[in-house]
């Protein structure tokens, strides 16, 4: 991460310096900084209360009920994570959000997964396994059900039926999930 | 169709939560009490993740304001007249994994300019709703964590939403194109 950090920064110097936008991007440099502090409040709540709710359902013996039917489709797909580890509810949880168009939700979820497969992490702490790779890769991926935010968006211009989009959306990212997921699992035994 | 998908959306949540909640009353768990105690974690999570998003956003922010972008965009116009693939929507395509508010933004941009019902928007709107932002996810995901070395994950996100990309392309193509 060193070099792609490292990279986006200076390219952005250069490329302001060719285009004369040296001052846009530092006022981008300056702005953002506060602009992730504020995304990072705005997420305290959210995740306040979704750690909540699911503390319940924890407690209450619903989530293994729920993962239980999840999770053998899971351990295909995460094989080196422990057979009893919290990770896979969690994960249950964190795809079945992100399929709901629940984003809000499923960063909660996600979190908690990755905090369980930190604990499974027998080396350096600092870096990432595969099953944390895979997670994430599940996550960049964006499976959704139902995009919810779009449909917002081109119902809101009055496009005649926004739904038709629906089903080509579903088709395109159904398939992108799975070759994240395939991606992944190539791409940790050359790293 | 639409109207049974808005009921569903709306419905979805107050669903779950009552029956997370009556669930919890039935197996006698103190909800309120439980509640709380979960709740605690969220801001200390948060907290923590505030480094690293610095970290990414301002570095993708920069590099948005910088106008590599238009680079990027000028060696693969060319491909993209070849491929009938409106202009517009390959900024989007770029955008897609450095910013979610700013595809919104483009997102409304090319609906305006080229119509709700136009080849464009359709197009758009599925690479946007078939994908998430690769950048936050990282941030936020490895953040929390304290992960820094992310070995394989940020070039599997890209490919990821490079196939993506050209998934949305074909199947768009397919359905949408006249």
């Amino acid at each position: 991460m060193n070099y792609i950090w490292l990279f986006l920064i200076i390219t952005s110097f250069i490329f302001a310096f060719i285009n004369g936008r040296m001052e846009d991007v530092v006022n981008a440099m300056l702005k953002s900084s506060q602009n992730a502090v504020m995304v990072a409040f705005s997420l305290i709540g959210i995740m306040a209360f979704w750690l909540g709710i699911v503390r319940i359902a924890k407690i209450s013996g619903l989530i293994n009920l729920f993962s239980g039917v999840i999770s053998p489709l899971l351990r295909l797909i995460f094989k080196d994570v422990k057979k009893d580890s919290d990770a896979f509810s969690n994960i249950a949880l964190n795809f079945s959000a992100n399929a709901l168009g629940l984003a809000n939700a499923a960063t909660p979820f996600g979190i908690k997964a990755m905090e369980d497969l930190q604990k499974e992490n027998k080396g350096d702490k600092k870096t990432a396994t595969n099953a944390m790779c895979t997670l994430l890769a599940m996550n960049t991926a964006g499976f959704q059900l139902v995009p919810a935010s779009v449909l917002a968006i081109l119902t809101a211009a009055g496009a005649n039926n926004p739904a038709q989009i629906i089903l080509p959306t579903l088709i395109v990212t159904s398939l992108t999930f799975i070759c994240a997921i395939i991606i992944s699992k190539v791409l940790e035994k050359v790293f | 169709m639409k109207e049974i998908l808005n009921t569903i959306s709306i419905w979805i949540l107050p669903v779950i939560i009552s029956i997370i909640l009556l669930h919890g009353v039935y197996k006698k768990v103190p909800v309120y009490e439980t509640f709380v105690q979960g709740a605690k974690e969220g801001f200390w999570t948060a907290v923590k993740i505030i480094p690293y998003l610095v970290a990414i956003m301002v570095a993708v922010a920069m590099f948005r304001a910088s106008g590599a972008i238009d680079f990027i965009y000028n060696i693969l116009k060319t491909w993209l007249d070849a491929l009938k693939i409106p202009a517009d929507t390959l900024s989007l395509m770029i955008t897609r994994s450095l910013s979610g508010s700013a595809t919104l933004g483009l997102l409304g941009e090319i609906v305006n300019t080229h119509g709700a019902d136009s080849y464009a928007a359709k197009l758009s709107a599925v690479i946007t709703g078939s994908s998430e932002t690769t950048f936050y996810v990282l941030a936020v995901y490895f953040g929390s964590i304290g992960i820094t070395k992310f070995r394989h994950a940020v070039l599997t996100g890209i490919l990821a939403d490079i196939t993506g990309v050209i998934f949305a392309i074909l199947v768009s193509r397919f359905f949408f194109y006249s």
